[in-house]
This record gives C-alpha cells, sequence and structure tokens, in this order.
C-alpha cells in the first residue's frame, strides 16, 4: 500500500515574520523550509516502510518554491514527489486545499494512508487533514503521538490520539488520513546521498485540469494582516536586599495586578 | 436563515470552559444582531450540560445522549451536526478551537461547502460583514479574516480558548431543551474508542489562568520539582520551552511554543527560559509576564512585565514561600 505524505513550504520557525508596507507577509533572509509538522509526518511514512508500506508519495500544493519542502523529503527517502500548482490556488482556503489533496489521493493508486503535520505553522488552522478524510470517506485519525498497531493486509490501525485532557487510543481501518504531532518520533537528517538525489529529481507538476477541477472559490478571505503591536513599557526589575525580599515584592505586584 | 449556534463540547460529561466562553460570544452577538442562541450537546451527560447552556446564555438546546456518543468520535458527532446544521440553517456557528472543535469544523464545512475561520481571538460586526481576528505564522502576526459569500451556509468560527469572557451562570433563565436521535448507529461508525488516559488532575495549559515555566536553566527533569511547587501554591498549570522539552526531561504535552501550546494566561511566569521568538510565538501575549533568569541580556526581559534576575533555584522557592504568607 503507498502512504501519500502532504507538505508545504513554511518560514523558517526562527524567523522574525513581519507586514511589510505594501501589506505582504515577510520573514526578511530567513529562508523556506518543510513546514516543520509535516517532517514527522515523512518521518513517520518512512518507518511504515517496515510495517508494510510499499511506496510512499509527496505531495505539496503551492508554487515553485514548494519544491524545496518536496525535495526534503525526497532528501529524507520518499521514493517520488508531486507538485500541485495553479494560479486558481493562490488564495485557497482549507476547504479548497482539501479538495486539491483528495482528488490528488484519489488519481494515485493503492493509497493506504494519507499523512500531515497536524497545522502548518503560516496561516494554519489545523482543518485539512480531517477535511482531507471527509471528502474521502476515509478514517479519520488527528494529533496522532504514536502508531500503536498497523496491519497494512488486514486494513486496521490502532493510534494513540493527544487531546486536551490526555490519551486516547482509538482504533479504526484503512484506508485512514493521520496527522501527527511532534512526539511521534524524531525526524532523520536528510543522508548527503539523499541530498544528491533529490536535488537531481525531476518533480511532476499537476494543474487544475489534471485533478478535473472547475469552479471551485474559497470561502474565506483575509482582509488585513498586522504585526502585533510592540509591547509597551518597559520590564519592572525587582531587586531586594535578599532573594526573600525580591520575591515578597514580586509577590506584592503579581496581587495588586490581580492575577493572582 | 437565522439563528446563532454553539457547539458544546464534553469530555466525561464535564463540558470545556471554552464552550462556555463560545456562548457567552453567541449572546453578545445575538443582543447585537437580534437572532436567538441554541446550544448543541451530545454524549454524556446532555440534557444537564444543555440545561446550564441555557443558564449561561443560550435560548434554547439540543441535545442527544446515546452510547454511541459517550465517547467523542469524529463521525458520529459530525454527521449529527452536520444533518442539524443542514437543516436548520442558522447564519452563525461557533465552536471551541480545540482538537475536537477543528476537527468537526472541517467535517462541518466539507458537508456545508461553509467558510470557517479558526483560532478566532475577536470578532466584529460591522454592519452585514463578521470581521474574525486570528493569530496568523504561529501568533506573530495577526490576521483580520471574513467568510466570502457564505450563501445558504453557516458562518463557522473556531474560538480560542480564553479569549472571550467565561460567563456565569443565572439560575432564573430558563429554555427548551428538545431531545434528538443520533444519525449513525455503531455498525456505521468504523472507529472504536479502545481507552482514555487522562493527565490525572494535572491542569491543562490551554485552560490555565497561571502557568509556571521552565526552560534550559531548570537543569534536568529535577529541575522542575520548585515550579511544581509554585504551580501547586498558585493552582498553577506547568509549561516548558522546546529545548527542556527536546532534551527529554518533561513530556512534550507541556511544551509551549511555535510547535507546543499557544497558551494567553492572566500569568505568565517564566523561569529559566531565555525567551527564543519560537517561544515567544506562544505565550506573548498573556497578560502579565514574569520573567526569572540569570542572564539579565535574556531576550525574555524584553517581553517581560516584571523580572528578576538570579538563580531559579532560590527565587522559585522563594516565591512559593512569598505566596504562601500572602495568600494564607
Amino acid at each position: 500500500m503507498r502512504i501519500v505524505i502532504c507538505t508545504k513550504e513554511t518560514p523558517d520557525t526562527a524567523a522574525k515574520v513581519d507586514v511589510a508596507p505594501d501589506g505582504s507577509v515577510t520573514w526578511g533572509d530567513a529562508p523556506l523550509v518543510i513546514n516543520p509538522w509535516d517532517e514527522y509526518a515523512v518521518e513517520e511514512a518512512l518507518l511504515l516502510g517496515d510495517r508494510g508500506a510499499t511506496a510512499t508519495t509527496v505531495v505539496g500544493v503551492g508554487g515553485e518554491d514548494t519544491k524545496e519542502a518536496l525535495k526534503h523529503a525526497l532528501a529524507m527517502g520518499v521514493e517520488e514527489a508531486i507538485l500541485i500548482s495553479d494560479p486558481t490556488l493562490v488564495d485557497a482556503d482549507t476547504l479548497v486545499t482539501s479538495r486539491v489533496i483528495a482528488q490528488a489521493v484519489r488519481k494515485l493508486d493503492n493509497v493506504g494512508l494519507v499523512m500531515l503535520g497536524k497545522i502548518t505553522t503560516d496561516g494554519g488552522s489545523g482543518q485539512t487533514p480531517a477535511q482531507v478524510g471527509w471528502r474521502l470517506g476515509w478514517t479519520i485519525l488527528t494529533y496522532v503521538s504514536k502508531i500503536v498497531d498497523i496491519d497494512f493486509s488486514a486494513g486496521t490501525i490502532t493510534v494513540e490520539r493527544l487531546l486536551e485532557e490526555g490519551k486516547q487510543v482509538i482504533q479504526g481501518k484503512l484506508p485512514a488520513v493521520v496527522s501527527v504531532v511532534k512526539d511521534i518520533n524524531e525526524p532523520r537528517y536528510p543522508s548527503f546521498m539523499g541530498i544528491r538525489k533529490a536535488s537531481r529529481a525531476e518533480i511532476p507538476v499537476w494543474g487544475a485540469g489534471d485533478l478535473e477541477l472547475d469552479g471551485i472559490s474559497p470561502k474565506v478571505k483575509w482582509v488585513e494582516i498586522e504585526s502585533l503591536p510592540p509591547r509597551e513599557g518597559e520590564c519592572q526589575i525587582l531587586e531586594g536586599e535578599t532573594v526573600e525580599e525580591a520575591a515578597g515584592m514580586l509577590a506584592d505586584k503579581l496581587i495588586e495586578e490581580k492575577v493572582v | 436563515m437565522s439563528g446563532i449556534w454553539v457547539w458544546i463540547e464534553q469530555h466525561e460529561g464535564k463540558a470545556a470552559n471554552v464552550s462556555w466562553e463560545a456562548v457567552g460570544l453567541a449572546r453578545t452577538l445575538a443582543n447585537n444582531l437580534g437572532e436567538p442562541v441554541t446550544a448543541l450537546v451530545f454524549g454524556s451527560n446532555a440534557p444537564a450540560l444543555a440545561e446550564e447552556a441555557i443558564r449561561r446564555g443560550a435560548d434554547s438546546a439540543v441535545a442527544c445522549e446515546d452510547t454511541t456518543l459517550v465517547d467523542y468520535r469524529l463521525e458520529p458527532y459530525a454527521a449529527l451536526l452536520s444533518k442539524l446544521v443542514g437543516e436548520a440553517k442558522p447564519s452563525i456557528l461557533l465552536v471551541g478551537s480545540t482538537t475536537r472543535g477543528i476537527d468537526v469544523m472541517g467535517a462541518l464545512a466539507v458537508d456545508l461547502e461553509a467558510g470557517t475561520i479558526a483560532d478566532v481571538v475577536g470578532i466584529e460586526v460591522d454592519g452585514g460583514t463578521i470581521k474574525a481576528t486570528t493569530p496568523a505564522y504561529s501568533g506573530k502576526l495577526m490576521a483580520t479574516v471574513v467568510h466570502a459569500d457564505p450563501g445558504d451556509a453557516p458562518r463557522i468560527f473556531a474560538i480560542r480558548s480564553r479569549a472571550f469572557p467565561l460567563p456565569d451562570g443565572d439560575a432564573g433563565r430558563t429554555g427548551e431543551v428538545k431531545m434528538v436521535e443520533p444519525v449513525l448507529a455503531e455498525d456505521d461508525i468504523v472507529t472504536k474508542a479502545v481507552s482514555f488516559e487522562g493527565t490525572g488532575g494535572e491542569i491543562s495549559l490551554t485552560d490555565a489562568g497561571i502557568i509556571v515555566s521552565g526552560g534550559r536553566g531548570v537543569g534536568g527533569p529535577e529541575g522542575y520539582e520548585p515550579l511544581r511547587e509554585l504551580c501547586g501554591v498558585l493552582d498553577a498549570a506547568l509549561g516548558a520551552s522546546r529545548a527542556s522539552v527536546d532534551a527529554g526531561w518533561i513530556p512534550y504535552e507541556h511544551q509551549v511554543g511555535q510547535t507546543g501550546k499557544v497558551v494567553a494566561p492572566d500569568l505568565y511566569i517564566a523561569c529559566g527560559i531565555s525567551g527564543a521568538v519560537q517561544h515567544q510565538a506562544g505565550m506573548r501575549t498573556s497578560k502579565v509576564i514574569v520573567a526569572i533568569n540569570k542572564d539579565p541580556e535574556a531576550p525574555i526581559f524584553k517581553l517581560a512585565h516584571y523580572g528578576i534576575v538570579g538563580d531559579l533555584f532560590q527565587v522559585v522557592p522563594a516565591l512559593t514561600q512569598a505566596f504562601k504568607k500572602k495568600l494564607g
């Protein structure tokens, strides 16, 4: 069975993201990298190779930049990559993106599992995994911190999910869509050979026409984006003759602020 | 097409606070738009939670209690919600921006071709438009988002925990609770909940009014002990930086920051945390920020309102003692 991993390109997490005077989002000299959560999805897909998955395909939706994220996945060991790129997808919301991914998955053969990071670190809302799964009518397992058991021939999967109140163990049938959290594994660094192979890879590009996507339009739009206002005022450093005195002063301040 | 609907999520018969906050927001919007508020509650304790939703601000409620809905699972919950919303066509649907809320909202959006806005921290009614503000780029920016041509579909919003006030209950409020039947039978549901392991009474980061958080400066797993004691005195949740989680000192569910949880408590006490941009993205909207760090040049002091420059292993126990004395 094939595993499809979905990814996109996002600014490096250390980037200082800002808004330029023309209203566009900038991140200085910081590189665009594979969405950090998706690295865990790639790693988990590769680990499943030992548990009976037979092929891995990474799919990215976006512009030319997205190829770097796809190449990162190839360098880690994914076998093939596909870029889905179309001018009509520039303002895609999750409804559009999930439809594009679902169509791509239908076009690929023998897919047993779709894996994604739990969210993207740009405009991410975290809904894409559930929406892809709901469109396909597959089992949906989000926020997965561990694949407890998977049997590709029997078509069963059991996972541990990280919810607000604790860990849920839940069982489902394949095919499934799985989104992963950071706890699930430790992504490998691409090997030198992997990087060389990825840099030479020819990545096929599918357009909206290839996926029979006509007349889809986003249902939400961003009307404004702004930097957070800088924090006003200075930090008040509390000093005392002793640590106890400084701690006492801090406690008084916090009681005064009515936050304890 | 009218009405403001709120989906109340529950775990083991107790509603999430963010769901009550959503009821409070719905009440405010309803007073502005002149539309009634309906709460939807499924699963354990649904009828009682429906009554509570009315006391907290809903005009009426729809409840469903069934063996298929005891433990939350996406398919039966989304199928039922989708049917109810599809039939009644409310103009607005609010959910909590939680693991459950995001999934349920995503499924519903597909069924109803409805636009969704997640992680909402502010809402403004501007004529016929409802503008929502939501953090973008993991909290580094703030975006204003609107629905485009909603047509027949509801405008769906998932609101962030603690972004809107928690409404008190008013025992005098009454309203109708309508009981409904589930849509899916057990045989139609592919997932089976096997077990649930709770966090053992620890306060969850997203609900906490106070967070005491430790970073590289705690030095090891045992370094969290003084922080835990302070948490005990303040009824606070324990947070951690990415560095300390990656070092294996504390489990991932405690991580605050861009690849952990984004939090906004009333008080955030950062102990031995330098304040990398990724960490700041996860906590900078906290109301009051305190930094305790040996390094006076640490970036966290630029963000903090109050600071003590010193060894956290002396300062934190002293602070615990001070609160014990002053808070009785």
